[in-house]
Formats: C-alpha cells, structure tokens, sequence
C-alpha cells in the first residue's frame, strides 16, 4: 500500500505532463496575480480579479471570432479586463462604494453576463500555434513546460519583469506603495490616493484581461462560463501567500498550480482516488498555504482600507 | 427654523428618492437593451417575470418560500458584518449546514417534531463549524476572512458531495435511490416542515422563520449591549478593543453566529423542500446560489435586517420568474444579469449622496470662515 503510494508520487513527480500542465497552470495565475498584486500594494484588496478574467477571456473568445486574429483578440481581452476594472475603479475609489461588495458583484455579474451572451453568440475559438525555443525546449522535464509552450505563454516573460520594474523603479510604483502604506502621508504629500489606487486596479484589469485571453488561446482553446472556475481567487491568495513580493507571489503561484496539476496527472496517470476530495486538493493546499504564512508576512498597512481624505 | 428643517429634509428624502428610481430605471433599461440586442423583446420578458413571481395561481407562495433561505442568509451576514467582518462564504455554510441536518437527522431519527428541531438545530451547528473554520483562521493564523471563507465555499462543496458518496455517512442505502449514486434519504414525511395553504398558495413555515429571525437581530443589534459591542468593534476595532471589546471574542462568534444561519438556511430549505429545493433530500448542488444571493440580499439592504425583507422578496421574485422566462425565447439566465445590474445601480446613490453631502459641508464650511 505504502509503496504503490509513493510509486504513485514518483510517477507523477517525473512526468512530463505534470510539469506542462503546472506551467499552464501557474501561467494563468501569475497573469492574474501580477495585477492583483499591484492593486495590493496601493492598498485595495479587489476580488473582482476572477470576474476580469472571465471578462477578459470572453471578449477574447468574441474578439476572435469576430475578426479571427489572435492579436485582435489579445485587444479586446484586455479590453474586458479593463471595463470589469473600470467599474471597481470607479464605484469603490471614486464613488467610495465599498470594494468587496462591488467586486462580488461584479464577479456574479460577469458570470451571468458571459453565460448569457455566450448561449446567444456561442463564438468559435481555437488553441495558438507551439512554439518551441531552440535548445532551451530540449532540457529534460521543464523544458518543454517553459520553453515549449503556445506562444501566448511566453507573453509572461515580458509581462513579469516589467511588473517588477514599474513597482520597484518608477516614480509611479513609489507612489503606488506610499498610498498603500500610509495614504494620509501620501495625500498629505501630493499624492492623489484614490487616483492611485484606481490606476493599479487599472493595471490588474489589464494583466487579468490578458491571462483571460491566455487561457483561451495558450490553454484551453474554447469559452465556457466556468472556464476560470475560483482561480481568480486562488490567484488573490497567492499574493497573500507570497508576503507581497514579486517573488513571493509567482512561488504561491507555482505551488497552487502544482496542487492544481497534480490533481490532474493523479487521474491522468490511471490512479484512483476520491475525485471529490481532489477536485478540493487545490484550495486546501491554498488555504493551508496561507494559513502557515499569512501571519509571518507583513501586508500593505493600508490594505483593503478605503480612503476619504479628513476621515479617520 | 424648525419649518425650514423639515423643508430640506423633504428635499433632502426627495433626492434619495429621485437617485434611487434614477439608478434602477438605468439598470432596467440595459438590460432591456441586451435582450433587444440579442434579438429578443423585452416586454414579454417583464410580464413572464411578473407571471412566474406573481400571478400565476400559487407563485407568490412560491416566491415567499424562495425569500425565506435568502432572508436567513442576510440576517446573518448582517450580523457578521456590523461586526466588520466580511464573511461572503454563505454559499457553502448553508451547503454544509444542509448536510449536518440531513447526517443528524438520520442518525438521531427521534419523533417527529422532536426530530426536526433537530434537523434545525444541527444545520445552525453545520453552519457555524464551517464558518468557525474561518475563524480560526482568522483569529489565529491572520489569513483575511474574505479569501478563507470563499474558499471554503469550493472546498465544502466538494467535502459534502464526498459524504454523499459514501453510505456511512450521507448516501441513501442502495433500495432508496435507485440508480442515481450521489442522493441522501429523504426525508420522512413527519420530519418535514409543514406548509399551510393560504389562498392556493403554500406558505411554508420557513417564512415564519426568516420574519421572526429578522425582526428579532434587528432589536439585538440595536438595542442590547452584545449589538452594540459588535457594532462598535466594527466601526472602529482599536476604540472597541480599548473599551474591552475582545477582537476574538466578539468576531469569531460574530462570524460563526452569521455561519449559523446560513447554515439554518440550508437546514430549512430540506426540510421545507419544494420550491425548487429539491424533494426533501440533499444532492450535489443542493445550495443552487441561495447563499449568494442572500448575500447580494444583505449588501442591498445596506445590513439592515428589516430593509433584507423586501430585498429578499424581490430577488426572490427574480429566481421564480426566471424559470418562466424561457418561454419567451430569451434565456433564463437574464434574470442573474438583470440581479447583478441591480446590486450595482443600488450602490450608486449612497455613495453619490455622501460625496455630495461632504462637498456641501465643505461648502459651508468655507462660507462660515
């Protein structure tokens, strides 16, 4: 019993399929979570990142079936993401309307609205075409994972560093991080608070609109409405997880993936067990994650506190 | 002075009016323009609502045993979130209430009256332990509630369809269900709720409930101490910690008590059945996004317990009118687009009106000085 366990584990650990899968997986994570971790560090805890995704991977879904081009197609994906954004943006840092209730909203909304239009429109899509990068796709077990994936994936290596780079090196990221630590300083400075904070939940819409068109395109290659099913909040744990770090948020994301693969390749690979209980695998693994780390870190002090310049 | 008060407060409840019927016009009006721009009408669709919600013989029944889950889960959402905690994993405390309901309910198997108080009671308990799992994880380990008790909606799902998977805890015995391999017993016909007919129509009992557990949080959270403690600590937790209101304490129990009825929710929608409930017995999918919308219910009712009776009524209303809609060549599931432009028109005016009340503050201010 105990051996075919761990055969099991070893089976899984060195298949191929678990790493292409993971990749895939930590892929569309870390689209969502580079955004919601920008919104995290101005201050604003948005949970509407599962309904941009699913925004954006609709649009994306019509945008290509519209004009049949997959660049389209990114457009109008992260053209999605953005208007899911803009009404966060707008109702909880403009209007003050409280922002868990707008992005549950939001999230129930865009669920009914691409499950509606998706039965009117049923639009057609299809996977983008492989490529492999020279050399690199040849390093055995990950090297088709991260270098031989659809080409929508290697949108992530840009995406990545220039996160990293606008948060940790501009002027704009500074101020970013000042409202979400002390935003009565930073107004007091200059700073417009929830101008700020609209902005990185712009910049959230925009990176999850773009992992809705990955996912269309890089992964799963049609639309349904149960397409990002909870990974939009998987990805807000991830941030979590990671102690609010670039760093730290794509590990969370690679470790909810791999939970999330494994799931995947245990059935793949012809083993049984309960599919219930492996279908929840992922957010355990998710919540336990957070539950060992969550109080080692130290959030944005501002975190998920609205701002009204005199109040408080 | 006194005449000139009680003019601008009419003008003043006349803009709250004006903001509000403004608003909602707006949220109707697109989604009438989406069933016009997928080719549909949006007339029959009003009147196919109002048929399935309304005037059709037996529908209003249908509707009240609809609002009274959802005006359970807003009670307790509105407990949870004077408090400041935002609890939004209703959806799966009422799952897994239902299932503690339906474990205990057979294992327990007293007399019939007897049984169903403890059908309620294990619910309630359902309920409160898988939002107490939250919690914890709150109070003890500091991962934000928001995030634990939504994920805790996938994962209790996935739990209870387990337990209905296997006969020692929640699967029917194999002569009871046929061929379908995930259902519990059902329940026997003393152990339901009763449901007096009222003018052709079933009301059931459950409706009691909700009433009597709306009117009774609103008292306590307006007019007892434990209320008052809870509402403090959710306006402002240091001052309340200061004045020896433990964060813990108060929250934890906050959360679990607004778990408890969730999960009393679910206990009551088996044992009340119909209603598109199901037959007295749980499934997979059991919970059908009651918890949901009775959170939807009590962010509307901006958490006043009262207010969450008409709410609830109304976007019940929506859910029995939907199954109507299909008729009309329009997809039912207009109705969740229809609710979700609601919700968002209805945050608008207060929002709006306290901008606009600080821009006249300020105002004023500067002419004094």
């Amino acid at each position: 019993m105990m051996s075919g366990f761990f055969g099991a584990i070893i089976d899984i650990v060195s298949s191929e399929s678990t790493y292409i899968n993971g990749a895939l997986f930590a892929a569309f994570l870390v689209f969502a979570a580079s955004g919601e971790f920008v919104a995290e560090r101005a201050g604003t805890l948005n949970i509407s990142v599962e309904g941009m995704l699913l925004g954006g991977a609709f649009t994306s879904a019509i945008g290509y079936h519209l004009t049949d081009s997959m660049l389209i197609a990114l457009v109008t994906g992260v053209a999605g993401g953005l208007i899911v954004a803009g009404v966060q943006a707008e109702m909880s840092h403009r209007l003050t309307a409280d922002q868990f209730v707008v992005g549950l909203t939001l999230n129930i909304l865009v669920f009914g609205l691409a499950g509606f239009l998706d039965n009117e429109i049923e639009p057609e899509t299809q996977l983008a075409s492989r490529w492999e990068i020279p050399l690199l796709h040849d390093i055995p077990l990950f090297g088709t994972a991260l270098f031989g994936q659809r080409w929508p994936f290697y949108f992530l290596f840009l995406l990545l560093p220039a996160t990293w780079w606008i948060v940790f090196r501009t002027r704009w990221g500074l101020e970013l991080r000042s409202v979400g630590e002390n935003p009565q300083s930073a107004d007091v400075s200059g700073i417009d608070v929830n101008k700020r904070r609209r902005q990185s939940i712009y910049y959230a819409g925009f990176t999850s609109g773009m992992g809705g068109w990955f996912l269309i395109f890089g992964q799963i290659g049609l639309f349904e409405d149960s397409v990002v099913g909870g990974r939009g909040f998987i990805a807000i744990a991830a941030v979590i997880f990671g102690g609010w770090t670039v760093r730290g948020t794509v590990a969370g994301c690679v470790i909810f993936a791999g939970a999330l693969s494994f799931r995947l390749s245990v059935q793949g690979l012809g083993y049984q067990v309960n599919s219930e209980l492996l279908q929840s695998l992922p957010f355990i693994v998710t919540l336990g994650g957070m539950a060992i780390f969550a109080h080692r870190v130290r959030a944005p002090a501002a975190l998920a506190q609205p701002f009204v310049r005199g109040l408080k | 002075m006194t005449e000139m008060t009680t003019s601008r407060q009419g003008a003043r409840i006349g803009e709250w009016l004006a903001f509000y019927g403004l608003s909602v016009l707006v949220a109707l009006l697109l989604s009438a323009l989406l069933v016009e721009a997928t080719g549909g009408d949006w007339r029959p669709v009003v009147s196919a609502l109002l048929d399935g919600s309304l005037r059709r013989p037996g529908r209003w029944g249908e509707t009240l045993g609809t609002a009274a889950p959802m005006l359970l889960v807003a009670v307790g959402t509105i407990i949870s979130g004077k408090a400041g905690l935002v609890n939004i994993g209703q959806e799966g405390q009422l799952f897994v209430g239902a299932a503690f309901a339906t474990y205990f309910g057979f294992l327990v198997g007293g007399p019939g009256p007897f049984n169903l108080v403890i059908i309620v009671i294990f619910g309630a308990v359902g309920g409160a332990l898988w939002a107490g799992v939250a919690a914890l994880l709150k109070f003890w380990r500091n991962v934000p509630e928001v995030l634990s008790t939504l994920l805790l909606v996938a994962v209790g799902g996935q739990v209870v369809a387990y337990g209905l998977s296997q006969s020692w805890l929640l699967l029917a015995p194999l002569g009871d269900r046929g061929n379908r391999n995930q259902v519990s017993q059902q329940l026997p016909k003393n152990n339901r709720l009763p449901s007096p007919e009222v003018f052709g129509n079933r009301i059931p009992l459950a409706v009691v409930i909700g009433l009597v557990s709306a009117v009774a949080v609103s008292a306590v959270l307006a007019r007892t101490v434990w209320g008052f403690r809870l509402r403090m600590l959710g306006r402002n937790s240091r001052a309340a910690q200061r004045s020896g209101v433990s964060q813990t304490g108060y929250g934890a129990s906050a959360l679990m008590i607004s778990g408890a009825f969730a999960g009393l929710a679910g206990a009551v929608m088996l044992a009340g059945g119909g209603f598109a409930f199901g037959n007295y017995q749980l499934v997979p999918g059991f919970a059908t996004n009651i918890g949901w919308t009775g959170l939807l219910v009590a962010l509307v009712a901006r958490e006043k317990a009262l207010v969450a009776i008409p709410v609830a009524f109304v976007f019940a209303g929506l859910r029995t009118g939907s199954s109507f809609v299909g008729s009309t060549g329009v997809e039912g599931r207009i109705t969740d687009v229809i609710q979700g432009f609601l919700v968002l028109a209805l945050l608008v005016p207060p929002a709006v009106m306290f901008i606009r009340d600080r821009r006249r503050a300020q105002a004023a201010a500067a002419e004094r000085v």
